[in-house]
């Protein structure tokens, strides 16, 4: 059973799932941050591996990528920083980037090496599932990933059930049309959508993202789904606070009190 | 036999496909489906043949360069993209993707820009069907084409400078997509060149191919056979060069010889020579040749040329180049400026800087004395007035 299939089984609700960009605010920053998500509370972390034309990302997640980048971030040297992880910390970890990165480390030399390092999953959102069942999910199968695929607003319910076929780990449902960033709160018409998908009874458990970034839009998120993710906020938070501890701290209170 | 159609799947080889963020799938799929029957029906055909020469001045003249002809030993023609109205080749695309959009039922329009010259052509085109018009330009290109950024703003379109990255047109691409990605239910996004997600860069070599259409039947009229021996054009992401050569793709009597932007050099790294530097992998929902690291990560490029300066080229240019049917020269910033002058002062045409990269193929080409050159002028130089001037006063 792989670490994300467990937290499901284990925990039915209020999941919480939070996004970092690798190489910031600091470069070496990764594995620190990990450890202190972690003994936050916080039940899955995204790696977010940096691009340098992001085009599902809001200007926060952009900011965040263009400073690790100038740091020196790569993916060789944010494998060799993880090298140790799996020593500390035991919740599922999973990598997140966009496929040009993916294609130029090549796809399976990445399977291999999240293998190799204790990583559970992978998101890939500009990979259309298309592409990725036909090209690459017997490479993922074959290493044991989980690969994770995002539904939105947009897609028709006939897509929905034929990503949910090939998704394994969790769907990831995308809140609302719009790129990763903070929402005050989600309105009717996003309701419905969630309400929506929760009837479809999908095999996969859902968890909502993009836009949520306070308790309104976590418990929200946590009425409709098993639980959120949160990136945008959490890059926020990092950039206010003095230490990587206070900004994990912060973060769980604007959610959860 | 067409080897540069696309596959069902939207690819030309390896080259193409449609890389978006499942938010856009939808609409990607939408525009798929029914692009190609709507530009087939009699109805489309008749608005955007009318607009095209009553409103834009088709066709466009293919004029015989007597001067230029005599110096470099050789036939050549100009294909006059240049005469069209708002300057470029660019308003072929834009009005017939402007009557796609209205037929999909959309009502807000968005593009982005480099030169200016797509932004012009569709904030025009929007003018003309009274729709909502946001264009995306790099703050880079907002200061060195000024007076498109006016006529833009002139014709009721909103100009959105983009700061990210080098403020070029990769980031005005980044920058539209992400609109797109927000407002996937009643915006159209008019794309500029032959590159982007499936179907674009199809469609807009299809827009395009009314330039080859023409050349067709114009050379036959001037010189008694309905092809030439040279085709020459600047290519980007590739527009005007696909519409230059699409009738003539599988024509192998036909050489086709394209002008990237060399920047400084390519061995100085400044440069937009993304076929003669690159490597594959996918920008802005294609996967083409593209300038990156080791790692993936976009180069950012230079060129003296707005339209020119990206780091990337559309995929059907990608298969062309890939097979050896297209042979692409890097042109550097020093030889297009003195190409431009020498076509400015030789025949009384003053071109767009990105159209001077192709005349500055010439003087590497080795040709017999009946050989018969068409070689596309894309677009007028006025919006390049304040480059050409600092180069003069350099020279004086």
């Amino acid at each position: 059973m792989t670490r994300i299939k467990e937290l499901f089984d284990k925990k039915q609700n209020d999941i919480l799932s939070v996004y970092f960009t690798s190489g910031f605010p600091n470069l070496n920053d990764a594995p620190h941050i990990i450890k202190a998500l972690a003994d936050g509370g916080v039940d899955m972390i995204e790696i977010g591996i940096p691009f340098s034309d992001p085009l599902a990302d809001g200007p926060v997640i952009q900011n965040s990528s263009n400073i690790a980048l100038k740091n020196g971030i790569s993916q060789k040297l944010l494998f060799e920083q993880l090298k140790d992880i799996r020593k500390t910390v035991n919740i599922p970890l999973i990598f997140m980037g966009y496929i040009n990165c993916t294609l130029q480390y090549g796809f399976e030399n990445l399977c291999k090496k999240a293998v190799e390092l204790g990583i559970d999953g992978l998101i890939i959102p500009d990979l259309p599932f298309e592409i990725y069942k036909n090209e690459y999910k017997s490479i993922v199968d074959k290493y044991g990933l989980d690969f994770i695929l995002l539904i939105t607003p947009e897609t028709p319910e006939s897509r929905i059930r034929e990503i949910d076929e090939i998704s394994s780990g969790f769907i990831y449902m995308v809140s609302s049309a719009s790129t990763t960033g903070a929402q005050n709160s989600f309105n009717d018409e996003k309701q419905a959508y969630f309400n929506r998908i929760k009837q479809m009874n999908l095999k996969n458990p859902t968890l909502v993202g993009f836009g949520v970034s306070n308790k309104a839009t976590y418990d929200a998120a946590c009425a409709n789904a098993r639980g959120a993710i949160i990136g945008s906020a959490f890059i926020k938070s990092l950039q206010e606070n003095p230490t990587i501890e206070q900004a994990v701290s912060s973060l769980i209170k604007k959610v959860k009190e | 036999m067409n080897n540069y159609e696309i596959d069902e799947k939207g690819f030309y080889g390896e080259f193409g496909g449609a890389f978006v963020p499942e938010i856009l799938q939808k609409n990607v799929t939408e525009l798929q489906n029914c692009y190609r029957q709507i530009m087939e029906s009699d109805e489309f055909k008749q608005e955007f043949h009318a607009l095209l020469r009553d409103y834009v001045g088709r066709p466009s003249p293919l004029y015989y360069a007597k001067r230029m002809s005599e110096k470099y030993g050789c036939k050549l023609y100009l294909k006059r993209e240049d005469l069209n109205h708002t300057g470029a080749h660019k308003i072929n695309n834009s009005l017939g993707q402007i009557l796609l959009a209205k037929k999909m039922g959309k009502t807000r329009i968005i593009a982005e820009t480099g030169a200016g010259q797509h932004g012009v052509a569709t904030a025009t085109a929007c003018a003309l069907m009274n729709m909502e018009c946001i264009v995306y330009m790099g703050a880079t290109d907002v200061e060195r084409q000024r007076p498109n950024v006016e006529r833009m703003r002139m014709l009721g379109a909103t100009v959105v400078p983009v700061q990210s990255g080098n403020k070029t047109l990769k980031d005005a691409c980044n920058e539209a997509i992400r609109d797109w990605c927000c407002n996937p239910k009643n915006t159209f996004y008019i794309v500029g060149s032959t590159m982007g997600p499936h179907p674009y860069p199809d469609l807009v070599a299809k827009m395009q191919s009314v330039i080859s259409e023409e050349i067709k039947w114009q050379i036959k009229e001037k010189e008694g056979r309905d092809y030439p021996d040279y085709l020459m054009a600047c290519i980007g992401g590739g527009s005007n060069a696909a519409g230059t050569i699409y009738h003539y793709m599988n024509d192998e009597r036909v050489n086709i010889v394209l002008a990237e932007a060399g920047g400084l050099g390519v061995e100085t790294g400044q440069t937009a020579a993304s076929l003669n530097c690159g490597t594959i992998g996918v920008l802005h929902g294609s996967k083409m040749f593209v300038m990156q690291t080791d790692d993936g990560q976009i180069i950012e490029p230079y060129s003296i040329s707005a339209g020119l300066d990206y780091p990337g080229v559309g995929p059907m240019h990608c298969k062309m180049f890939q097979d050896g049917r297209s042979k692409v020269l890097p042109i550097t910033d020093d030889e297009a400026l003195a190409a431009a002058f020498e076509l400015t002062r030789m025949e009384g045409i003053i071109p767009a800087l990105e159209s001077a990269h192709a005349l500055a193929i010439l003087p590497h080409m080795k040709f017999k004395k009946d050989d018969v050159v068409v070689l596309t002028v894309s677009g007028r130089g006025d919006k390049d007035m304040q480059t050409y001037l600092k180069h003069m006063h350099k020279q004086d």
